[in-house]
């Protein structure tokens, strides 16, 4: 009988994060850092640090300022989920603001339901961007939850390819 | 943490601060906004120098600057950009309207 053997069997990563804050743009940089902290123990690159921060920031900001309308309340929070296993980092975002009616619209670059902001509408195409996966869950007064993958240690081929 | 804004000829020199988002984003749009009309500069200069992240928020505060003065034949201005700042203008298309150095 043929065993395969997983090399990095026993070296297996494996760790979690769960964060809950007052939905107040004053947090957008703290949520960042604060995902960006838990991903140090994967040795990640400064480019994928600011990728993940990136990331980040819009779907805070979006939950901030679309999902909770920029109303400051009490009750009004935004949930961060981190998953680590291996070199792949789970990040799931989460609020139960007034969520997207039409998510194929909103993730349309360019498309912003407040121009009156400066919003640039390109924050869906930053996190697709900037990660490996995202994909939305929402619906018209459902919140919304966003989720991204980022396999970290593919730099190096990358640049590559460039 | 605090912007710097100084108009030099025709030109409006901002000095970003070391993080672009949501939250700053407000405050730098208004502030240009009040010099570019009392001062009535032409062009707008964005200092990247001290930047070192920025989000889509620091689009929406070029986008609005240059909407502003592009029909006045302004131009609006990178410079010391660092490679991942350029990488967020080059994916937001902003380096077809906005001069980078």
């Amino acid at each position: 009988m043929i065993e395969i053997v997983n090399w990095k069997r026993g070296t297996e990563v494996k760790n979690e994060m769960k964060l809950e804050f007052r939905a107040v743009s004053d947090n957008e940089a703290f949520a960042r850092t604060a995902v960006a902290a838990f991903v140090t123990q994967l040795n990640p690159t400064l480019e994928e640090i600011s990728d993940i921060k990136t990331a980040v920031s819009e779907a805070v900001t979006n939950s901030i300022i679309h999902g909770y309308e920029g109303e400051d309340r009490e009750e009004n929070r935004v949930w961060i989920h981190c998953f680590i296993r291996n070199d792949v980092l789970e990040v799931e975002i989460r609020d139960n603001g007034i969520g997207i009616a039409d998510i194929e619209k909103a993730m349309e670059p360019l498309f912003t339901t407040k121009p009156e902001l400066e919003r640039s509408g390109m924050g869906f195409s930053f996190m697709e961007a900037f990660m490996d996966d995202l994909e939305v869950f929402s619906g018209a007064g459902q919140g919304t939850t966003v989720h991204m993958v980022k396999k970290l240690g593919v730099a190096s081929w990358i640049a590559d390819t460039d | 943490m605090e912007e710097e804004f100084k108009v030099i000829d025709n030109y409006l020199m901002i000095r970003m601060p070391d993080e672009i988002d949501h939250h700053h984003s407000v405050y730098i749009s208004k502030t240009a906004d009040k010099y570019i009309l009392d001062e009535k500069v032409g062009n707008v200069v964005f200092d990247f120098e001290r930047t070192t992240f920025m989000d889509s928020s620091g689009i929406g505060i070029i986008v609005g600057r240059y909407k502003k003065i592009a029909c006045f034949g302004g131009k609006v201005y990178a410079i010391n950009t660092d490679s991942r700042i350029r990488r967020v203008l080059m994916l937001s298309g902003l380096h077809k309207v906005v001069e980078i150095m």
